[in-house]
C-alpha cells in the first residue's frame, strides 16, 4: 500500500470505502523521515569528515595519504598517513591471514562433524566471544597476552623464522603489532565464523548426499560441494571481517606501542590509522593537527566504507543467485 | 555448481587409504579449531573474572577516583557507574524510537526498491568504524562547544540505531501476513494496523534486539574518546557535562604505569563483562522463545 494508491484519482467512487486518512500519511511521514534521516546521516559523516579536516586537505592534498611523517613540532609541522595506512594494512590483512583457517574451521565442524549435544553451545560460546567489548580484549591484550608473546613466543618465531623480514628482533616496549594481528584475530574470529556457519548450513543437502553417494569422503564433499556453493558468500564474510579488523582501534591503541615509520618487522611497534586517532583523544596541540588526525578518519573511513559496501554487494549477488536455484528445491 | 573436487583421479578406490587420512586430518583441524575458538573465550573470561574477582569490592561503586594519589585510601570508579548508567540510557531513548520507525518504515510502508536501497544504508551506517563515529560527533557538536554526555549519547545511538533497525526489521518480517490482511480486511486503518498489530506482536522481538544493542554499546570506547573523556573525579548525573564511563576509565586505567590502576581496570572490567554476557545470554534465550510466538507456531 504506497501513498500512491491512497491518492487514486477521486473521479471514480471508491466502492472500496477507501480514502486518504491521517492516520496513515502521518505514521508514513514520520516513519519515512526517520529513514530519510538515516540516509542523510551516512552522508553527513563523509561531510563533516571532509570538512573538519579541509585545513589538511587543502594543504597536502591527496599526497597526505601516502606520506610517511608525522611531526607535530610546532614550526616543523607535517603530516602524512602513509605509515599508519601501512599499520593498518599489515595487521588487518595478517589477522584475517590467521582468523580465516580457524574460523572456517569452526564453521566446518558446527555444520559438519559437531554431535548435537554440542552444536548448539560452541555455537553460544563463539558467538559470545564477539559480545565481549575491544577495550576488554585489548587489557587482557596488553597485561595477559603482551607478556607471554614477548618473553616466549616472539624471540622463539624470531630464532626459528628470522630469515624473514617479518619475524624481527623483538622490541622491547611490551608491545608490538604482533600483539594487535592476534587481537585483532580474536576478534574478527565470531564474525567470519558464525556468517561461513549460516553458508554451510545453506548448502542444499541433496547436494551434499549426492556427492557422499558418490562414494566421497566427508572432506571431499566439502572441497567439492560445500566450498563452491559457498564461496561468494565466505568472501563476503572475509571482507566484512576485514573492514571490521581496520574499523578497530581501541584494542589495538592498547597493544601496538605506537611510532612513526615503515618496517617489516611485525615484533616492533607501529600504529594503525584508528590507533593513532584515537591515542590523540585528549587534544591536538594545533589547528593544523587537528585536522590532519580528522583527515586519518576519513582515510580510515574510505577504507572501511570501501569494503563494507563490496561485502554487502558480493551478499545481495549470492542471495538472489541462490534464491533461484534454491526455488527448485523447497 | 562445478565440483572440480569430485572428478578427476580424487574418487580412486584404490586411494581409499589414503583419502580417509587426508579425511580424518581435516576433521581433527576442523575440532582443532572449534577447541581453539572455545579456548580463546575461556582464557580471556578466566583472566578478567580470577583478576576482577580479588579486586571485587563495595569501593568500587560507592567511592570516586582520586587524582595524582600518593597515599593507599581505597578509591573507586564511582563516578564512571554513573556515567555509563547516564550516557547508555540517554543513547538507548535516542536510537530505539528511531530504529523502530526506520524499520518500520522499510517493512511496512516503503516500496521494494526503497527498502532495498535504505536497507543498503542501514548496513553501510552499521560498517562505520566506532572511532569514526566518535570524530564525526567531535566536528559536528564538540568542536567550539565542548564535550558532554548528551553528545556521547549521541555517538552511542549512531551504532545502536542500524542495530537496533535491522533486528526490528527481522522480527516483523516474522509477524504473519494474514494477521495484517485480517486487520486491513474488518476496515482498521493501515496505521493503527501496524501500531496496535503488527508492533505488539513483535514487541517481545523488539525487546531482545534493544537488550542486545544495549549490552553491544556499553562496552563501546572509541565513540565517547572524543566526545566524553576529559572529565573530573567527582561522581555527576548532569548529561550537559563529560561524564566519565566503565570503557574510557578500562582504556585509560590499562595505560598506566600502576599496578593498582590495573586492579580497578579488571574489577571494572569483570562487572561490565558479567553485565554484557547476561545481558546477551538472556537475549539468546528469549529470542528463540520470542521467535516462536509471534510467528504463531
Amino acid at each position: 500500500m504506497s501513498a500512491a494508491d491512497v491518492t487514486a484519482p477521486p473521479t471514480r467512487r471508491p466502492f472500496t470505502g477507501r480514502r486518504v486518512r491521517f492516520g496513515d500519511v502521518a505514521l508514513q511521514v514520520v516513519a519515512g523521515a526517520a529513514a530519510l534521516g538515516a540516509t542523510v546521516l551516512v552522508g553527513l559523516i563523509v561531510w563533516k569528515l571532509v570538512d573538519g579536516s579541509h585545513l589538511a586537505i587543502s594543504k597536502y592534498g591527496l599526497g597526505f595519504v601516502t606520506r610517511v611523517a608525522w611531526n607535530p613540532v610546532i614550526g616543523h609541522e607535517l603530516y602524512g598517513a602513509g605509515s599508519f595506512l601501512f599499520g593498518t594494512v599489515i595487521t588487518s590483512f595478517l589477522a584475517l591471514l590467521v582468523a580465516t583457517p580457524i574460523a572456517i574451521g569452526i564453521a566446518l565442524f558446527l555444520t559438519e562433524l559437531a554431535p548435537r549435544a554440542i552444536q548448539a553451545p560452541v555455537t553460544a560460546l563463539v558467538e559470545t566471544l564477539a559480545a565481549v567489548p575491544s577495550v576488554l580484549i585489548g587489557l587482557w591484550g596488553i597485561l595477559v597476552l603482551g607478556p607471554v608473546l614477548r618473553t616466549d613466543i616472539e624471540p622463539w618465531l624470531h630464532s626459528g623464522l628470522g630469515w624473514i623480514p617479518l619475524f624481527g628482533p623483538p622490541s622491547s616496549a611490551g608491545a608490538s603489532i604482533f600483539t594487535a594481528i592476534v587481537v585483532l584475530a580474536i576478534m574478527i574470529l565470531p564474525i567470519v565464523s558464525s556468517i561461513s556457519r549460516e553458508l554451510f548450513l545453506g548448502v542444499p543437502p541433496e547436494l551434499k548426499e549426492g556427492a557422499l553417494a558418490l562414494g566421497t569422503t566427508r572432506w571431499e564433499t566439502v572441497r567439492g560441494v560445500v566450498f563452491p556453493y559457498a564461496r561468494g558468500g565466505v568472501a563476503a564474510a572475509l571482507i566484512l571481517g576485514l573492514g571490521r579488523a581496520m574499523g578497530e582501534a581501541i584494542a589495538v591503541t592498547q597493544v601496538i606501542g605506537g611510532g612513526v615509520g615503515i618496517h617489516w618487522n611485525i615484533f616492533g611497534t607501529g600504529d594503525t590509522l584508528g590507533s593513532k586517532v584515537a591515542e590523540s583523544y585528549q587534544g591536538a596541540s594545533t589547528n593544523l593537527q587537528s585536522a590532519s588526525l580528522i583527515y586519518l578518519g576519513l582515510v580510515l573511513l574510505v577504507l572501511s566504507l570501501g569494503a563494507n559496501i563490496a561485502a554487502q554487494v558480493i551478499v545481495r549477488r549470492v542471495a538472489r543467485r541462490h534464491g533461484v536455484t534454491r526455488g527448485g528445491h523447497a | 555448481m562445478s565440483a572440480q573436487g569430485l572428478s578427476g583421479p580424487g574418487l580412486r578406490l584404490d586411494r581409499l587409504p589414503q583419502r580417509r587420512r587426508v579425511n580424518h586430518l581435516m576433521e581433527a583441524l576442523a575440532w582443532l579449531a572449534a577447541a581453539i575458538g572455545v579456548a580463546i573465550l575461556g582464557v580471556v573470561v578466566w583472566s578478567v573474572a580470577s583478576k576482577g574477582w580479588s579486586e571485587l569490592n563495595l569501593d568500587l561503586l560507592t567511592k570516586s577516583p582520586i587524582q595524582f594519589s600518593l597515599t593507599n585510601a581505597p578509591q573507586g570508579l564511582s563516578n564512571a557507574f554513573a556515567g555509563t548508567l547516564v550516557i547508555v540510557g540517554l543513547a538507548t531513548a535516542m536510537a530505539l524510537p528511531v530504529g523502530i520507525l526506520v524499520a518500520v518504515y522499510l517493512n511496512e510502508f516503503a516500496p521494494p526498491p526503497i527498502r532495498t536501497g535504505v536497507g543498503l544504508v542501514i548496513d553501510v551506517l552499521a560498517g562505520v568504524p566506532a572511532i569514526v563515529v566518535g570524530i564525526f560527533v567531535f566536528v559536528l557538536l564538540v568542536v567550539g562547544h565542548g564535550q558532554s554526555a548528551i553528545k556521547g549519547a549521541f555517538a552511542l545511538a549512531i551504532l545502536m540505531l542500524p542495530f537496533v533497525a535491522r533486528t526490528t526489521m527481522e522480527v516483523l518480517a516474522l509477524v504473519p501476513n494474514a494477521l495484517r490482511e485480517a486487520s486491513l480486511g474488518l476496515g482498521v486503518p493501515h496505521w493503527r494496523t501496524t501500531l496496535s498489530i503488527v508492533l505488539p506482536r513483535a514487541a517481545g522481538g523488539i525487546v531482545t534486539g534493544t537488550v542486545l544493542a544495549v549490552a553491544r554499546v556499553a562496552g563501546e570506547t572509541a565513540p565517547l574518546l572524543f566526545t566524553s573523556s576529559i572529565v573530573g573525579t567527582q561522581t555527576s548525573w548532569n548529561p550537559t557535562h563529560a561524564l566519565q564511563t566503565i570503557p574510557v576509565a578500562i582504556f585509560e586505567l590499562s595505560e598506566s604505569p600502576d599496578p593498582k590502576d590495573h586492579a580497578r581496570a579488571w574489577a571494572a572490567g569483570f562487572i561490565l563483562l558479567l553485565f554484557i554476557l547476561f545481558a546477551s545470554l538472556t537475549a539468546r534465550w528469549l529470542a528463540t522463545r520470542s521467535a516462536r510466538k509471534i510467528a504463531g507456531r
